[in-house]
């Protein structure tokens, strides 16, 4: 665990300015209720993301990216995570593109890193079938066809999908579902045949979709059946930078809790002045303060290449997703009346907290592989 | 890590190479309660090495790694203390001292004793020599510390104590006493004046207090006629409550740092694989499963935080906002530790002495007993809270 460079600090700020400025949450409003959520997201915000480096934050220079590591780009989901940004950020430039980085030839990183570094493309990661994230039980199936593969079956709700330019899909070549061999990562662009994608009206307002292939053309990024090897490490890098946004979710949510609990009056005192109300507004710190150097380590030990980063991962999800679900309904309770209108933003904070916690594993699902990692 | 380069890692060779040599073999296995090295005048070392180790490393100041050599301390930087540390944790020794003279005495005298009382005192902790205990709480002070009683008079050419502290760790054993007492009874903070002196001193008396545990780590220890000279006041007259409350802060950054628990106990999740059984490799009992994993998470990240806190401190950000919610969190944590280590043990978890019970599964059940004072024991939780919410986050007293 290491203290933020200079760098990691000035990344911070821009996004912090840049977030405050550009993406309120008053932007997640305006796409939900223009319904310009399909696509999830402004242009405009996602060429700023592009202009101010963020895109490529962990693609090597080579192919146009800063290489600043998985910490950095955990400093600018935080500051996402707090105004509720929606933008194909994590889905593009943390997930898709560890795939890429893990498993790709160098012509596909070629083709595919340049373009999300230059903000010119968009991705997303195709992993669950079923309504939990359960990755070994990967059934969608690729078989052969002539020199390449096609695709049949389905992904449930993947994120921010809907308006993808290019699906890092995870299907079976061999094996069963629910064994890690077997199975292969292939690349599949937007418009190839056969594939339809329905854009999913969630509690969120997220580009989330569910996507169907019927012999749809595929090509095979890393090794035939051995797509786990890339596939885990592509998920613990996915899992903790989400966690990195949700602790920034849960930090603005208390936030602003707090600075209620310093304004409103009841019975002629500040409600903060009352121990029940102060007692909360102390444990729910004491998780944010543990959650935070949970995600700090997970990011970090990505970066140094850790043996121990898959254990570090599932504490950080785990702890982000207890922290931000008590935050948010802290968030709603402490508020009062207001906070059950759709005016306040508690009813956004919460939404989003829970498909934020189902996303890369819920925190029994974190737990169990905890333990399993454990030896108990 | 590599601040210094070459330099930190010549030191590291060099620590390494006497670690090696220095080491008895039998302080590189756990530490048990029995052999627990508190030091004193009047301790009974049941293991020779715990005594040969505490000597070896007090000669090198290393008991007190920081502290300058000029009162017997180590001298070291915070990056050779920590290489140190390091090095001493890969060859699992146990710790030289347990001494509240390094842990809570030693920081605040150097910061506020004159040069007699430093030189007087901290060679003295350093070696093991004065065992301390600490005279704070009272029968009508606890949460609320300020409002203690014992008195203080000026008899001219000394003090005059008179009154009762309870609580007082290990009174029964020590040496030493650093007491709070009331100088002034006109106020209250400002009242107050920080003594030391010497438990064999006549009027001074401690009685054990029997715990649910069956322990008596505690004392109350009561003051009639106790003469002090005039010269073991630390800082000025009525000047003690800022002493007492950073004496507080390095207690629980002490009882954070290192949690609660001391002696190494069992494995949580051995013991529910023990008794509950396994299935696969897992626990069996699938819920309890989920819970001993939440629990360890839960450990995880509270030595994480510990971790961050010593590296903001080090980064010079001083103690950050995340030290206040150390000493809550690592209470917390501990009972939760031991209520779920008696469920584990089921049956074998409920005796209390005796034949028919394995003697490491009752040391768990007096540890688990013994840790509900965690929260009360160096400010309670709800004090620690109350902290948090006011000094942290800002919030305001009621009106």
């Amino acid at each position: 665990m290491a203290l933020l460079t200079e760098e990691q600090i000035m990344l911070r700020d821009a996004a912090k300015g840049w977030v405050a400025d550009k993406a309120p949450t008053m932007s997640l409003r305006k796409l939900r209720d223009t319904g310009a959520w399909v696509s999830g997201y402004e242009p405009g915000a996602w060429k700023d993301m592009a202009e101010m480096g963020w895109t490529g934050v962990v693609i090597p220079e080579v192919f146009g990216g800063s290489e600043f590591g998985y910490r950095s780009l955990g400093v600018v989901l935080e500051e996402t995570g707090r105004t509720l940004t929606a933008s194909p950020l994590h889905a593009t430039a943390a997930a898709a593109a560890s795939a890429l980085l893990l498993g790709g030839s160098d012509a596909q990183k070629q083709a595919w890193l340049t373009r999300i570094a230059a903000g010119d493309v968009t991705a997303a990661l195709a992993v669950d079938e079923t309504a939990h994230h359960h990755p070994a039980s990967v059934a969608l199936k690729a078989e052969k066809s002539g020199a390449g593969y096609v695709l049949t079956g389905q992904k449930r709700f993947v994120p921010d999908a809907a308006g993808a330019d290019l699906l890092v899909v995870a299907a079976r070549t061999g094996g069963a579902p629910g064994e890690t061999a077997g199975m292969t990562l292939f690349l599949v662009d937007k418009g190839a045949r056969g594939l339809s994608a329905l854009p999913l009206h969630a509690i969120d307002n997220r580009a989330h979709a569910d996507l169907t292939f019927e012999a749809t053309p595929a090509e095979v990024l890393g090794e035939v059946d051995k797509g786990w090897d890339v596939l885990a490490p592509t998920l613990d890098r996915a899992t903790a930078t989400l966690a990195a946004e949700m602790l920034g979710t849960a930090s603005q949510a208390f936030e602003v809790t707090l600075d209620y609990l310093k304004t409103r009056t009841q019975f002629g005192q500040l409600i903060g002045s009352f121990q029940a109300m102060q007692h909360r507004a102390a444990k729910l710190f004491t998780e944010l303060e543990l959650t935070r150097s949970c995600v700090e380590a997970a990011l970090d030990a990505i970066d140094a290449g850790d043996k121990d980063v898959s254990a570090l991962v599932s504490l950080a999800k785990a702890k982000a997703n207890d922290t931000l679900h008590l935050a948010s309904i802290e968030m709603v309770q402490m508020h009062g009346g207001i906070g059950m209108t759709d005016v306040h933003d508690a009813g956004l904070y919460m939404k989003r907290a829970r498909v934020a916690e189902a996303l890369y594993g819920s925190s029994s699902y974190h737990r169990d592989r905890y333990a399993s990692l454990g030896g108990y | 890590m590599a601040d210094f380069g070459a330099e930190i890692d010549a030191f590291r060779t060099e620590t390494r190479d006497w670690l090696e040599a220095n080491c008895p073999a039998s302080m590189r296995t756990p530490l048990t309660a029995e052999e627990t090295p508190w030091g004193g005048r009047k301790f009974k070392w049941k293991n020779p090495d715990s005594k040969l180790w505490l000597d070896r490393m007090a000669e090198k100041g290393w008991t007190a790694p920081t502290w300058p050599k000029e009162y017997g301390g180590g001298g070291l930087s915070g990056a050779q203390a920590r290489v140190l540390e390091q090095e001493l944790a890969r060859i699992k020794a146990r710790p030289a001292l347990f001494s509240f003279g390094v842990w809570m005495l030693g920081p605040v005298l150097l910061e506020y004793a004159n040069e007699d009382q430093k030189r007087e005192h901290l060679p003295r902790i350093v070696r093991g020599e004065i065992r301390w205990c600490q005279g704070y709480s009272e029968p009508g002070a606890g949460s609320d510390l300020a409002g203690l009683q014992t008195r203080c008079e000026d008899k001219g050419d000394h003090f005059l104590i008179n009154g009762q502290k309870v609580w007082t760790s290990y009174a029964d054993q020590a040496d030493w006493i650093f007491c709070l007492v009331r100088t002034d009874t006109t106020r209250k903070h400002e009242g107050i004046s920080f003594v030391l002196f010497d438990m064999s001193t006549p009027g001074v008396e401690a009685r054990p207090i029997k715990l649910i545990s069956g322990e008596s780590p505690f004392c109350e220890t009561f003051f009639s006629d106790v003469k002090v000279p005039k010269s073991q006041m630390v800082g000025r007259l009525n000047g003690g409550w800022d002493i007492a409350k950073r004496l507080l802060q390095f207690e629980r950054q002490n009882i954070s740092a290192g949690g609660f628990g001391g002696a190494a106990g069992l494995e949580l999740e051995e013991v529910a694989l023990a008794h509950v059984g396994s299935v696969d490799g897992k626990i069996a009992d699938g819920d309890l499963r989920g819970r001993v994993a939440a629990h360890r998470m839960d450990a995880r990240a509270f030595a994480l935080t510990v971790r961050r806190v010593e590296l903001e401190a080090k980064g010079g950000k001083g103690l950050g906002p995340a030290a206040s919610i150390l000493k809550y969190a690592a209470a917390t944590l501990n009972q939760h530790k031991h209520e779920l280590m008696l469920e584990a043990m089921g049956a074998d978890g409920l005796g209390w002495e005796g034949a028919g019970f394995d003697s490491r599964n009752v040391r768990e059940t007096r540890a688990w007993l013994r840790s509900k004072g965690n929260s009360i024991e160096g400010g309670t939780s709800e004090i620690n809270l109350n902290v948090v919410a006011k000094r942290v986050l800002g919030l305001m007293d009621h009106q």
